[in-house]
């Protein structure tokens, strides 16, 4: 059996491999098909949007509502406004994104170094687990909105000798109090995961709970963390972005859209530019932690493949 | 396998384990449960003794017992001359469970030399001593697999080497066949006979089987239920481990001693109805 075991796993992998570029594909098609749904409602909805009892149901397709596809893409050539040397749009919305991705990435990084110490805390001390989890998830009911101008306000306080808040930091700040909330519960999850079998095992060769933690619970816990660190990278994003909104700061991708979308009634198809760096500053930090992933594939064995 | 570890300050002589006068009741929410009562128990150094007994008997709590994974309500274990807890400490036991317990993400071979590389083994002595043990339980060609790609009886043999992998003078098994088809764990037995004389480790053995036990061991202690407790204990005299072969289980003694044992097990059979739990193949 074992050989034909081997051979059964070989295949599987390689057709993991086929099914890894079918999935591209599909995702490609998906692209093409949000872009012909949108030219297509376009062509044959009302003018007006679809109006049920007094609501709009679906958006107007005037040029000013609904730009087509092609001019969206158009627009992000053409350069940004009329003054000279301005550079062309694409080029603003990526130094936008980047911006906003180094942000969310920091934030996501403390969410993440955070919510893996609250977990850490949790599963060493039962008591701990019971008066710190109730917190935990009632921190995400509070808005994003309520607590940004709070963060601007006590991190503005803050001065120790030649380090100064900045802006950007209270951004971060906001990005990984979305982002930790994920990690917190997922690896709570996956430290607790190991089979009492395991756990007794160690035991039984008289480690400490160092050990235990580094070589059983930690990589018994990555199948649970990987799904957790994704939902914190798409949390880390929309924190930030959402974030400097609220906020106001300059540079990023959430500034740029309340700033291209003053500009929309003249040019609607610039509105739809930084909605798209937006859409791939998602895709950027989702492919991240799919390359974390992978890196970490020894870990995933026992996972059922989806 | 003659690089038994030192013995350190255990008395010359004493028994690999020793039990006295043990009571173990648990407290649950319907009140007091007694698994074990009165048990008495002296396993030689060298001796493979079975725990046999239907479900609920405290065959596996005896074990965790001796394992220090749990202690007992009154009396006293020891293993060789020392609380089970120093034991433990001193690594004096190997175990292995009825699920293998490999860790997914490790090789065969890395699987193995757990237990060396946390007790702080050097590199180039953990894989000398792997490749010796993986030859001894027959692997020596999987040693780069995943447990996910063996099947369960080869995953079983794995924990096996794993769990002599210190050369332990007592090695406990807790039902490490229960989970395999018959004719594996016929192949596993002899296997495990074999590598006992090879090491000339103790062995407490729990199981569900009474061929299993009767093949195995050199003495059979069988428990009844609730409360746990030893109702006797049987010399099976099959020989010394190293001439046992698969030719003992057509012997007539293998027989006799099956039948001895299940007559003890359906002793109260009477009283009670069928006794549940235990495999009369």
């Amino acid at each position: 059996m074992s050989a034909a075991g081997m051979v059964g796993s070989r295949l599987r992998r390689r057709i993991g491999a086929g099914a890894r570029w079918r999935q591209v594909g599909l995702g490609a098609l998906g692209i093409l098909l949000l872009a012909a749904m949108w030219e297509l409602y376009k062509a044959l909805g009302p003018e007006g949007g679809v109006v049920v009892g007094g609501l709009t149901v679906l958006p107007r397709t005037t040029d000013l509502a609904m730009p087509h596809v092609w001019d969206v893409l158009a627009r992000l050539g053409q350069p940004v406004n009329s003054t000279a040397g301005s550079p062309p749009v694409w080029q603003a919305v990526l130094g936008a994104a980047a911006f906003s991705l180094g942000v969310a990435g920091v934030g996501w990084l403390v969410g993440v170094v955070v919510g893996m110490a609250l977990a850490l805390l949790m599963q060493r001390f039962r008591t701990a687990e019971s008066a710190v989890l109730p917190w935990i998830v009632l921190s995400q009911t509070v808005p994003l909105i309520a607590i940004a101008p709070l963060v601007r306000r006590w991190g503005s306080q803050i001065e120790i000798g030649s380090f100064q808040w900045e802006g950007w930091m209270s951004v971060a700040v906001i990005a990984s109090y979305l982002a930790f909330f994920p990690v917190a519960i997922g690896a709570l999850r996956g430290l607790g995961s190991p089979d009492t079998n395991h756990v007794e095992l160690f035991r039984s060769y008289a480690v400490g709970w160092w050990v235990t933690l580094w070589r059983l619970r930690l990589p018994a816990s990555v199948p649970y963390l990987l799904p957790a660190l994704r939902l914190a990278a798409a949390n880390a994003v929309v924190g930030a972005v959402v974030a400097e909104v609220s906020i106001g700061l300059r540079g990023g991708i959430g500034r740029m859209i309340i700033e291209y979308a003053q500009s929309g009634s003249g040019d609607p198809a610039k509105t739809w530019a930084p909605i798209l760096g937006a859409v791939l500053l998602g895709l950027a930090a989702a492919g991240f932690v799919a390359l974390l992933g992978l890196a970490l594939g020894r870990f995933r064995r026992g996972e059922v493949s989806a | 396998m003659t690089d038994l570890p030192s013995t350190g300050s255990a008395p010359i002589g004493a028994p690999a384990v020793s039990v006295t006068g043990v009571d173990k009741t648990f407290s649950t929410r319907s009140g007091t449960v007694t698994a074990l009562q009165d048990i008495d128990l002296t396993v030689a150094p060298g001796e493979f003794v079975s725990l046999i007994g239907p479900s609920g008997c405290g065959k596996s709590t005896l074990l965790r017992l001796i394992a220090d994974l749990d202690s007992p309500t009154t009396g006293a274990v020891s293993v060789f001359g020392k609380t089970p807890r120093q034991a433990r400490i001193d690594q004096e036991y190997g175990i292995a469970f009825q699920q293998a317990g490999l860790l997914p993400w490790r090789t065969v071979r890395a699987n193995v030399e757990l237990p060396l590389e946390l007790h702080g083994a050097g590199r180039a002595e953990r894989a000398a001593r792997v490749t010796e043990l993986l030859e001894l339980v027959g692997l020596a060609d999987f040693g780069g697999s995943y447990p996910d790609q063996l099947s369960g009886g080869m995953q079983q043999r794995v924990a096996i080497a794993r769990a002599i992998a210190e050369s332990p003078r007592l090695l406990l098994m807790d039902e490490p066949f229960g989970a395999l088809d018959e004719m594996t764990r016929e192949r596993m037995q002899t296997e495990l006979v074999r590598i006992c004389a090879e090491t000339g480790a103790a062995v407490v053995f729990v199981t569900h089987s009474i061929p299993e036990a009767v093949f195995l061991s050199n003495r059979v202690v069988v428990m009844s239920p609730r409360p746990g407790r030893i109702r006797d204990i049987l010399d099976v005299d099959l020989g010394r481990a190293g001439e046992r072969g698969d030719a003992l289980r057509e012997d007539e003694h293998f027989f006799a001693s099956v039948s001895a044992v299940r007559e003890l097990l359906h002793g109260e059979q009477a009283a009670r109805g069928a006794v549940r739990g235990v495999e009369n193949r």
